[in-house]
Parts: structure tokens; C-alpha cells; sequence
């Protein structure tokens, strides 16, 4: 980090002689606490931190000791340099040796005389640390601007001409005085700290000035909208002069421009000593901002704590804090009669506040995830006390049982977690019985907890066939627990086509998070629920009715269909050699480790193990990353959107600190397998050949758009971006799978065991980002090396999220090659399992879910299409090109079917 | 000391390759490492390459003649473990001074045995890590403990930096340093023997970036650990150990462009196979090497972990003639460090 203006901010808050706080939580030895002061002070922008802990009931050597050996386990704080602060040298001394990093001393004086003075700058050099020179000597503190100077200047020669002194590592700490103060002595204090700066930064080459800013307001204790306007009015004019560091509280300086007029005004006259009646006027108007201080950091502002607990409490819950929540949680359970009320009362109270703000838009997605693990936290300190009371806790308390599940086949669970999250905030006893979860086990457990609701979710498209096999398991139970239905592919036509149809209870699909406790709660009161059944049953009708009517949509004959496909030109077109050797030359010369190949001039593939994390991040797609908290909106306008913004800047640093943990402490594993093979288009399949062309190894069955297009729009099918035999010409076809998520598991649990599913949910959006990352690093390497049809390619980022390039990586089960087993073929081509680890459920959902697979095509007229509905000729057509039966056929391309299965007529 | 500033100037000085790689090949045994003099030590030896100093000498001799046949200019001790610290672990303590005087010494005879005109020799005196941090707890439940500390590593490496003295080094090499508050209780004591003295002896230090995170294992960057060394004033900063050279490039970069004082780098030959060997033969690293030299990254190369004469031979070949790096003007600033540097412009 360089700091551009120059200007350095140095923390105040781990001072104990400058806060009260602070030195409250080293005299009780809370170093933990101790340790989120230094960590907010960072966060807040300090650049330097400065740690201080000379006071008289404390062991200050063994204090800084012991806090500055744990700071060096803390990386979000360890980042900055230390300024170590001690009027004693034993604490200063203690101190450098604890810190790995160059830091700063503050600080060396000539107090007692050159000999001190000199052998303490020896001992900084040979420690390695900048030194701050207070100026003092022998005759005392230096106060007017001619002995600032001539302290500094002696300091300056003896260090730089005695001892080689860097003078770059020379800071004067001119003394900033109180100013206002009433005695006239003082009301130039500021302009010879002013004048003195520009001196010395004059005739001491190279040094730094430097001052502990908030002494200038001292006489305004208590009246922080003057001291803040008090501060910028100084470091406005001190700044220029020469001042480049400052001890400040970094989150708590007013912008010159925002000081009201008359008050900038009034703070000149005393800083600048510009009029004898300066101090009266300034003490005049500073009653009238009395006590309107506000503070500008939240994080810092505590006068919550002073509230009643149940207030504590609610305000934890919506703010998120959950630095204080077991102290406060212990606090009412004191004062409950039962252990229980405290989350009947208090805390369901906050969640309540919680649940109303989030549905009025008022509080988003991210803010409600930490809500809920403050919840959570205090609802783990509480349960062992009520089960002391052998009381049921979770009997009849609360809003009803939900049992949720991703089913059987799908391992998608980011948007399950975060349903499941807001149901709890929400007072719903929630049991989440994970991802791939068989039907019966979901029923039985609905059936044992006597469930009010069961939740299903799936994001792949076989998830909703499951779905269907686990409404008519629920019909066939004789059950009428109501079903709730969410996820990516799942839809409310779907749900009223196919779903409720094979269920007499309530069936409802919810859009996301926020709507999901309405229809919660409507379905679990008896009154409520039939109303809602009554308009679910209306509105299910008019949407099958449409749908019946929608599938009445002219088809062509498949026939029909594929003399209107993509009628490319082979004649001038020569499909681009796969640059393979020359590959496998590329990773021999720049040797990234990660690497490995085999390849022939015709076929090659190649491996990518262990690969960097940290290479993926600059290419992120940020957008689906707030989509996945339900926040909309493209990034990076998202950050400054005035409504989200705030959140969403909020959410997007604290993904880019975990970002930084996940790359720095290798949390995850991103592996990958990518291969291109001599192909060629045989109707609508793709023959995937043996390097001499003269056999079929493999074969890619596609589908081909089926539905009436309007005159000149092609009948598009993948097979079509492939060069036929009659071409006469070789063509390729490449394949890769990625995954971010080697790891991930392990992690998610970690947190999900600490009541912490913010960072659970968190982690997983991170690994799916990495993962598509990855997908995009490796479709341009194969673009600009492997296959090197774009060797020449320049793309900014955003034209790359814009998929703007050459070629494209169509992926099996999505709109362009719906029809999920191909991904069995790109297994087997690839050897994907054993390679990188990625494993395929039943349903080909693919495990860890932060993973992407696909197809290369290199054809510049290639491109992303929808398949959409298919006729039975094509279905039957199909069928038998994969050796299948009908109804096999029917099952798998069940979400592309253009007509009922089973009965009726093509 | 000025005939090595003199040479750093016209050309890219070679160091030598790895000691521990070369005993093992020689396979000794319980037996070699005890010698008549320690028949009888109450704990097994075998494995404390440093003491073969004193037990078998030919050996270690043997072996930095090779590296200085070879085209080693510069010849390091055989005493990457020769502090009372890191001895400890066989109860050595107290051989702690001998080993680095008799380490330093064998070093000096086969460095005078092959000085030219044209090719002086020097010896550098090895000063490694310890195998202790003092800014890592060894507990993770403790974050705060710590199994040593500044005082007793300054003591321990001053004792080993004065032993080399006595035995004749011509420069002090503090290397393998993954523990920046290691390397900053070393030259502490350095400088204050130098101070003491009133000597002037060049140094060099050497850190090492673990993994592909790009940081040592006490978390520093290659700019934040160069800020936090550079008040030693050393004669040369650099890199090596537990990367090969293709994943230790980047950082020997990175520390080339920061550095105004002289750079090296001595990266393994790889990393280590299933069986522990290292794979990267004599051409392939000097392929390496020869690229940084020709990119201007270098003063000074050799190799570390699974390096052999032939290593050192084929990289001296890939530098000669070659034209050491031009250290560049870095404007003045306060240059300050935690884990990641942080520049004051002034």
C-alpha cells in the first residue's frame, strides 16, 4: 500500500491512555475484544496502528507483549505496521521485539540529554523501525514555533550526521497544544505548530511532522461536532504546511466541506489566532451544537450499551453485532423467569423488528444472514439451559416446523441455506436435512417432527421430475403437509403443470427468500391456508390452462427442422488446427506447475491441478454473485445504487476479505480438465473420432430447435457448428470441466457448526465465482493457446463477462444442449472424475456444486441458443440415437417436451 | 571486501549448490555421524548434517571442493543448524561455537585452494533459521505463545556469527529465512558484533516464499520482508529455498525492482517428488537461471535443496558473460512494513 495523498492516518483506538474503552478491555485482559478495536481501526483506514499501554495498574511490558504477539495472528491486522508508543523505553523495547514488519517508535526525545537520546536512535536502527523525536529537551516541551524548530534541527543533525540516520525514517512530533483554552498564552499554539511544520520540513530534509491531533480541542471535551470541525479546520491548514502524519480515530473526521459555514468560520479565527475574541465566539456557537455529537463511525458508537437489555438485544439482532450478544443474552435470562422466555420474548421481539424491516425493503438479504447468526448464538448459549430445565424447548414455541431439503440427485444448496436462514429469523423451527436427500428420508422426517411444512429445492432440471416423484410419494402416503417449492430451474408453471397435479395438499413455489415467510406462515395457520389453497387452486388452473394452450405451438418435423438449420459455409472455411504441440511447448517453457499434458498432433489433454486461486480473482463476475443474495443489480453500478448500495459495498468488502482468506490460506482447491479430439457432425450428433479419423470414439447427441421459426431464423442445433464429412475438411470439438469447490464442504460445516451461515453461505458464492473464473481463465486459454483459435484475442474483463469472444462453451443441462446424460460422454472423454475429482450424482448434477462443465466450439458463427420445446418425431428420433426407450427419453428431456408424454399425439 | 564489490559490479557472481543433498547422497550412517568422539552421545545423531563438520571433515570438505570446482565463487559453512537452538534437539548446545569456527575453516582452505587472480574465492558463513518462530505460536489454541523469543534467538545467532568470524568468513549469509522477527534478532546481534568491533563484514540475506501464496510462512510479502531487513544494510537481498525457480520467478522479480542494493537467488532444483527427490536436472535450471540473468534479475545465483555440482556447473555456465543487474535508483521514502509494505512519500 502506498498512500497516494500525502497524508498518513495513525489508529488512536488501541491507546490506553486515549481510550477508556481500551484500556477497560487490557485491564480485564479481554484481548479479544482488544484485538476488534485494532482490527476496526484498520478497517476504518488507519494505516499504521498505534498501541499504547502505559498506565499504572498495568504490566505495560508484558501488555504490549502480549498484545502485539497476537496481533501477529491476526493477517487483517497484522497487514499495517505497528507504531509502538510508550513513554518508557523498557515497553518500547519489549515491543520491537514482537514485531516482524519495520515499525515506528513514538517515541525519543532529548529530554535527558544526547547521550539517552542517541543510544535509543542506535537501538531503533538496530531493531529497524522508524523513530518519532518529540520536541523536548532538557529544558522541557518546546511550545513556541522558534524552539519547535530549534529542537528539531538539533535532533535532525544528531541523528543524520552521528549515527547515518535515515532522514526518511525521522518523524517530529512538534507538540499540537490545546487552543481556546481561555488563557491567552495558548491562542497561538496552533499557528506555531503551523509555522514550526513548515520550517522544519524546510531545513531537515526528508523528515516527517507529525502531532497527536485531538489536543488542539481538548477544551471542547464532550462536544464532538466541535472537535471534528475543530480537527479538519487544522489539518487544513497544517497539511500544506508540511504536516504528512497524524495520530487521528480514522473514522471520525469531518469533511472540511460539510463544517457549517459559521462554524468553519469560528474554528479558523481560534486555529489561525486570526481575532482576541476568537475563543468567546467559538465557545458561544459551540452551545449550540452541544451534544448533537454525532458520531460518524457506528462500529465505534456504544451508546447502545447503555440501553435496557431487551433494547440491546433488538438492536444487536438488527444491526448484526454479535460481539456482545452472550453477556446480553446472560443478562436476560436473569432477569426471565424461564430461559425459554428470553427467545419467546427479547430475542423473537428483534426478529420480529428484523423480519417487518426486511419485507419493507429496508433491510437486505446480507444484513438479515447476520441477524440471524447473532440469533443463532444466542440461542446456543441459551439451550443448555433450557435443557437443564428439562423443558421442550422447541415444542409449541414457535411459528411451526419446516423440513427442508434439496433433493435427490442435486447438491445446489446456497439458495436453500438462505430460505432456511430467513424462515428461522422468522421463528420457524427449521430442519434442513442437507443436499441429495432421498425421498423417504424427507418424508419420514416431515412425518417424525410432524412437520407443518416441507421444503424442496433443486437447481438442475432432473431436481424437478424428483420433485414430482416426491409430491405423488405424498399423495400415495395419503400426507397433506403442504409442500413449498424454490430454486433456480424450478418455476410456477412447472409447479401448477406437474407438481399439484400429483398432490392433493398445497403445493407453492416461492420466487425467493423474502417471499417465503408469507406463504410460510400462511400455510401453517388453518384459516390462512385454505384461503391460500383456494387461490392457489385458481390461479394454478388459469396457468395450465395457458400452458395447454402454449403447447399447441406449431413444431416442424425434425425433418423440416434440419434443412432450416445453420447453413455454414465449409467451401471457404477452414475449421483452425488445435495448436497442441505448441501447447504442450508453451507449458515445457513457462513451466507453470499447475499444468500437465499429453497431446498429439490430432488430440491432447490437458490437466490442471492445484490451480492458483489468486489468478482468478481480478476476473470474477460479480453480478450473479449479489443475485445469489437476492440483491439485483450490475456491478459495479450495484455499489453505488442509493438504495442497496451501502449493503451491497458492505457484502462485496467483506467477500473480498474472505477472498482473501480463501486465496491466501488455499481454503479451496480449484482443479480442471480440458481436451479437444477430432470430430465430425454426423446428422445431429457429433462423432468424436480416434486421431487417423477412422473410428468413432465417442458420439455427442444434440438437440435441435424444433418450433416454427419466422423466415431466415435457422433451426439451430450445436451439431451444426461442426464440419460435416462431405465438408472434406477436419474439424474439432473440445470439452472441460472446472470445479473451485475441492474443500468446500469442510469449511461450510466449520461455520454451520459456529451458528455462522452467513460465512457458510458466503464461502459456497465465493467457490461458484472461483469456479466460473476458472471456466472463463480456461476457455481463453484454450481460445488464445491449446486450441489457439483467437490467438491474437485482447479482451478486457467486461468484454469477456459479455462473452464477446470466438467461439463458445455451451454446457450440458443448459438451453443450448438441455439433456443432461451428455454430461456422461464429457466424463468419459475426459476421465473428469479421476482428473479433478468432480463427481456426478444420478441426476448428473455435478459434486462439489462449485463447478462448470462444458463443450468447446471454435466456429466464429457459433453461438449460445435456446433449444426449447421438441416435438415426439425428434424425441423418438433421439431415443434412438442414444439406444434408449421412449419414456427414458421423455424422462430426461421431461423440461423440453412440447407435448404430454405417455398419451397423445405428436 | 572491495575486490566482491568490485567483481559484483562486472559480472554475476555464482554461489553453491545444496549441502544436505549431496551428505545424503553419500548415505552415512549412525556410525559416520557419532565418529570416535561421540561413540557414546546419549541421543541419536544421525541427521545432524552440521556435525559431520567435526566427525567427518573430508566429507564436507570433499564436497565444497566439488561446488568450488564447479564455479562456486562463493562457498557457504556447513552450519545451517550450528546454533545452540537448533542443536538442542541432540543436546549439541555447547559444539555450537566449534562447529561454526571448524565449519568456517574448512570452507577457507578449499576457498584458498582455488583461488586465481581471476577467480578469488570467498566464503560466506551460514546463519539459518532455527527451527523455532518467534512471531508464530506453536499452539493454535494459544495464539499468543510463543516457543522462543528475540532475546534468545539474538543470542543464539550472535554467538554463531561471531564463530564464523573466528573462523574466517568473509561474509555472513543469513538464510532460509521464513520468520522475518528470526532474521531481525540476527541482525540485531550483527550489528551489534560490528558495532563492538569496529568491523565491517557484508551481508547477505535471503528469505524464503513458502508456497504460492507469495509470502513467507510469517506471512510477509517480498516488498514488506525487503522493508523490514533493509536497515541491516546489506550487501545483497534475495530468495531461496522451497520453491523451484519457474514458481520462485515472480518473486525474485518483484525483489530485483524494489532493491536498490544487490540481488540473488538460489530457488531448490523443484519440488519434491513422491520419494522426496528433487527432479529438475543441471540444463533445466540453468535454462532458468540463464533466462533471469538475461532479464536482468540477477548479481548472484546458485542453487539450494536437490542442487548438485552439476547444478552449479551448468548455472555458471548460463551466466557467464552475462551482465549482472544494474541496481536501480529508488527514490527515498519511508518504507514501512506489517504483513504488506507500506510507503510514505515524502
Amino acid at each position: 500500500m502506498t498512500s497516494a495523498i500525502n497524508f498518513i492516518n495513525i489508529g488512536e483506538r488501541t491507546n490506553v491512555t486515549g481510550s477508556a474503552r481500551f484500556k477497560r478491555l487490557i485491564k480485564e485482559e479481554d484481548y479479544d475484544t482488544a484485538l476488534s478495536v485494532a482490527r476496526e481501526q484498520v478497517e476504518n483506514g488507519a494505516q499504521i496502528i498505534d498501541i499504547n499501554m502505559d498506565e499504572g495498574m498495568l504490566d505495560s511490558v508484558e501488555a504490549m507483549r502480549k498484545f502485539l504477539n497476537l496481533i501477529a495472528g491476526e493477517p487483517d491486522i497484522a497487514k499495517v505496521p505497528v507504531m509502538v508508543d510508550s513513554s518508557k523505553w523498557e515497553v518500547i523495547e519489549a515491543g520491537l521485539k514482537c514485531i516482524q514488519g519495520k515499525g515506528m517508535v513514538n517515541s525519543i526525545s532529548l529530554k535527558e540529554g544526547e547521550d539517552k537520546f542517541l543510544e535509543q536512535a542506535q537501538a531503533c536502527l538496530d531493531y529497524g523501525a522508524a523513530v518519532v523525536v518529540m520536541a523536548f529537551d532538557e529544558a522541557g516541551q518546546a511550545d513556541t514555533e522558534d524552539r519547535k524548530v530549534e529542537i528539531a534541527e538539533r535532533g535532525y543533525a544528531l541523528l543524520v550526521d552521528k549515527l547515518d540516520f535515515p532522514p526518511e525514517d525521522i518523524i517530529f512530533d512538534l507538540n499540537i497544544f490545546a487552543i481556546a483554552t481561555g488563557i491567552e498564552e495558548h491562542n497561538n499554539y496552533a499557528v506555531d505548530f503551523i509555522n514550526a511544520t513548515k520550517r522544519v520540513r524546510e531545513s531537515c530534509p526528508g523528515c516527517h511532522v507529525s502531532g497527536g491531533l485531538s489536543n488542539v480541542s481538548f477544551s471542547f471535551r464532550g462536544n464532538e461536532t466541535v472537535r471534528q470541525a475543530m480537527h479538519s479546520v487544522f489539518l487544513y491548514h497544517a497539511i500544506p504546511a508540511g504536516l504528512d502524519m497524524a495520530i487521528v480515530n480514522a473514522g471520525q473526521l469531518e469533511v472540511y466541506d460539510d463544517i457549517p459555514d459559521k462554524l468553519r468560520e469560528a474554528c479558523e479565527d481560534v486555529v489561525l489566532n486570526r481575532r482576541d475574541d476568537a475563543t468567546e465566539r467559538l465557545l458561544d456557537l459551540a452551545e449550540e451544537y452541544k451534544g448533537k455529537g454525532k458520531k460518524k463511525d457506528s462500529k465505534e458508537d456504544l451508546a447502545w450499551r447503555e440501553f435496557e437489555v431487551n433494547k440491546r438485544l433488538e438492536h444487536a439482532l438488527v444491526k448484526g453485532i454479535d460481539s456482545y450478544v452472550t453477556e446480553d443474552t446472560e443478562e436476560a435470562r436473569q432477569k426471565a423467569s424461564r430461559p425459554l422466555d428470553v427467545i419467546e420474548g427479547p430475542l423473537m421481539d428483534g426478529m420480529n423488528v428484523v423480519g417487518d424491516l426486511f419485507g419493507a425493503g429496508k433491510m437486505f438479504l446480507p444484513q438479515v444472514v447476520k441477524s440471524a447468526r447473532v440469533m443463532k448464538k444466542a440461542v446456543a448459549y441459551l439451550l443448555p439451559f433450557i435443557e437443564e430445565e428439562k423443558e421442550e424447548a422447541d415444542k409449541g414455541s414457535n411459528n411451526g416446523t419446516i423440513i427442508m431439503a434439496t433433493v435427490k440427485g442435486d447438491v445446489h444448496d446456497i439458495g436453500k441455506n438462505i430460505v432456511g436462514v430467513v424462515l428461522q429469523c422468522n421463528n420457524f423451527e427449521v430442519i434442513d436435512l442437507g443436499v441429495m436427500v432421498p425421498m423417504n428420508d424427507i418424508l419420514d422426517a416431515a412425518e417424525k417432527h410432524n412437520a407443518h411444512v416441507i421444503g424442496l429445492s433443486g437447481l438442475i432440471t432432473p431436481s424437478l421430475d424428483e420433485m414430482v416423484n416426491v409430491a405423488a410419494e405424498m399423495q400415495r402416503r395419503g400426507m397433506n403437509t403442504p409442500l413449498l417449492i424454490g430454486g433456480a430451474t424450478t418455476s410456477r408453471a412447472h409447479t401448477a403443470v406437474k407438481i399439484d397435479p400429483a398432490y392433493n395438499g398445497a403445493v407453492m413455489w416461492v420466487k425467493d427468500a423474502s417471499r417465503s415467510v408469507p406463504v410460510a406462515s400462511r400455510m401453517v395457520s388453518k384459516d390462512a391456508r385454505a384461503k391460500l389453497e383456494a387461490e392457489l387452486k385458481d390461479d394454478y388452473d388459469k396457468l395450465r390452462e395457458r400452458h395447454s394452450n402454449k403447447k399447441k405451438d406449431k413444431f416442424l418435423t425434425l425433418a423440416q427442422a434440419r434443412a432450416n438449420g445453420v447453413a455454414l459455409d465449409w467451401d471457404n472455411y477452414e475449421p483452425p488446427r488445435p495448436k497442441l504441440p505448441e501447447t504442450t511447448e508453451y507449458a515445457l517453457r513457462e513451466a507453470p506447475p499447475y499444468i500437465s499434458g499429453e497431446a498429439s498432433d490430432e488430440s491432447g489433454i490437458y490437466v490442471f491441478e492445484d490451480f492458483p486461486l489468486e489468478q482468478l480473482v481480478d476476473t470474477i463476475d460479480w453480478t450473479p454473485f449479489f443475485l445469489s443474495w437476492e440483491m439485483k443489480g450490475r456491478y459495479p453500478n450495484i455499489l453505488n445504487d442509493p438504495n442497496k448500495g451501502p449493503e451491497a459495498r458492505k457484502l462485496f468488502d467483506e467477500a473480498q476479505a474472505m477472498l482473501k482468506q480463501i486465496v491466501d490460506e488455499k481454503w479451496l482447491t480449484a482443479k480442471g480438465v480440458a481436451g479437444i479430439f477430432p470430430a465430425q457432425r454426423v446428422g445431429d450428433d457429433i462423432h468424436v473420432l480416434n486421431d487417423d479419423r477412422s473410428e468413432t470414439v465417442h458420439v455427442m447427441h444434440n438437440l435441435r430447435q424444433q418450433s416454427e421459426h419466422r423466415e431466415g431464423v435457422p433451426n439451430r442445433s450445436l451439431a451444426d457448428f461442426i464440419a460435416p464429412e462431405d465438408a472434406g475438411k477436419p474439424d474439432w470439438v473440445g470439452a472441460f470441466a472446472v470445479t473451485a469447490g475441492l474443500g468446500s464442504k469442510d469449511i461450510v460445516e466449520r461455520y454451520k457448526a459456529q451458528n455462522d451461515d452467513y460465512n457458510a453461505i458466503l464461502v459456497e458464492a465465493l467457490a461458484d465465482r472461483l469456479a466460473e473464473s476458472f471456466a472463463e481463465w480456461l476457455h481463453k486459454f484454450v481460445r488464445t493457446e491449446l486450441w489457439g483459435h483467437a490467438a491474437d484475442e485482447t479482451l478486457a474483463n467486461e468484454d469477456l463477462i459479455g462473452e464477446k469472444y470466438k467461439g463458445i462453451r455451451p454446457a450440458p443441462g443448459y438451453p443450448a444442449c438441455p439433456e443432461h446424460t451428455e454430461k456422461d460422454t464429457l466424463w468419459e472423454m475426459l476421465d473428469v472424475e479421476a482428473r479433478t475429482g468432480i463427481e456426478l450424482t444420478e441426476s448428473r448434477a455435478m459434486w462439489p456444486g462449485a463447478a462448470v462443465s462444458g463443450w468447446y466450439f471454435s466456429h466464429p458463427e457459433s453461438r449460445y441458443f435456446v433449444v426449447g420445446r421438441v416435438a415426439k418425431d425428434q424425441v423418438k428420433d433421439y431415443a434412438k440415437r442414444k439406444g434408449w426407450d421412449i419414456a427414458t427419453a421423455e424422462k430426461w428431456i421431461g423440461p423440453n417436451l412440447g407435448y404430454e408424454p405417455g398419451g397423445g399425439e405428436e | 571486501m572491495s575486490d566482491l564489490i568490485d567483481a559484483l559490479a562486472e559480472r554475476i557472481l555464482v554461489l553453491d549448490g545444496a549441502m544436505g543433498t549431496m551428505i545424503q547422497n553419500h548415505d552415512p550412517n549412525e556410525a559416520d555421524y557419532r565418529g570416535e568422539r561421540f561413540a557414546d552421545w546419549e541421543s541419536d545423531l544421525k541427521g545432524n548434517n552440521d556435525l559431520l563438520t567435526l566427525t567427518k571433515p573430508e566429507l564436507i570438505r570433499d564436497i565444497t571442493a566439488q561446488y568450488a570446482a564447479a564455479g562456486s565463487d562463493i562457498l557457504t559453512t556447513n552450519t545451517f543448524s550450528a546454533t545452540t537452538i537448533a542443536q538442542a534437539d541432540y543436546h549439541m548446545e555447547d559444539l555450537a561455537v566449534e562447529l561454526n569456527i571448524e565449519a568456517a575453516k574448512i570452507a577457507r582452505s578449499v576457498a584458498e585452494e582455488y583461488a586465481t587472480a581471476d577467480k578469488p574465492r570467498w566464503v560466506a558463513g551460514v546463519i539459518g533459521p532455527t527451527n523455532r518462530t518467534a512471531s508464530i505460536s506453536p499452539d493454535v489454541n494459544d495464539p499468543g505463545k510463543r516457543n522462543t523469543d528475540f532475546d534468545e534467538l539474538a543470542k543464539a545467532y550472535g554467538e554463531a556469527a561471531e564463530a564464523l568470524l573466528e573462523g574466517g568468513v568473509d561474509i555472513i549469509l543469513m538464510e532460509t529465512i521464513f520468520d522475518t522477527l528470526n532474521a531481525k534478532a540476527a541482525i540485531y546481534a550483527y550489528r551489534k558484533i560490528l558495532r563492538e568491533r569496529n568491523i565491517d563484514v557484508p551481508l547477505m540475506i535471503s528469505g524464503t516464499i513458502t508456497d504460492a501464496s507469495g509470502r513467507t510462512l510469517s506471512g510477509q510479502t517480498t516488498e514488506a520482508f525487503y522493508n523490514s531487513v533493509v536497515h541491516a544494510r546489506p550487501l545483497t537481498v534475495g530468495l531461496n529455498c522451497a520453491l523451484g525457480p519457474d514458481a520462485l520467478r515472480t518473486y525474485v522479480a518483484e525483489m530485483s525492482r524494489i532493491a536498490p542494493c544487490y540481488v540473488h537467488a538460489y530457488p531448490n532444483a523443484g519440488l519434491p517428488n513422491e520419494f522426496g527427490e528433487y527432479d529438475l536436472t543441471p540444463d533445466e535450471m540453468a535454462e532458468h537461471i540463464g533466462e533471469w540473468a538475461d532479464s536482468g534479475l540477477l548479481n548472484m545465483a546458485g542453487g539450494c535443496c536437490g542442487s548438485t555440482p552439476e547444478h552449479i556447473g551448468a548455472i555458471a555456465q548460463a551466466v557467464e558473460g552475462k551482465a549482472p543487474r544494474q541496481r536501480p535508483d529508488i527514490k527515498r521514502a519511508m518504507r514501512l512494513s506489517g504483513l504488506e509494505p507500506f510507503t510514505a512519500s515524502a
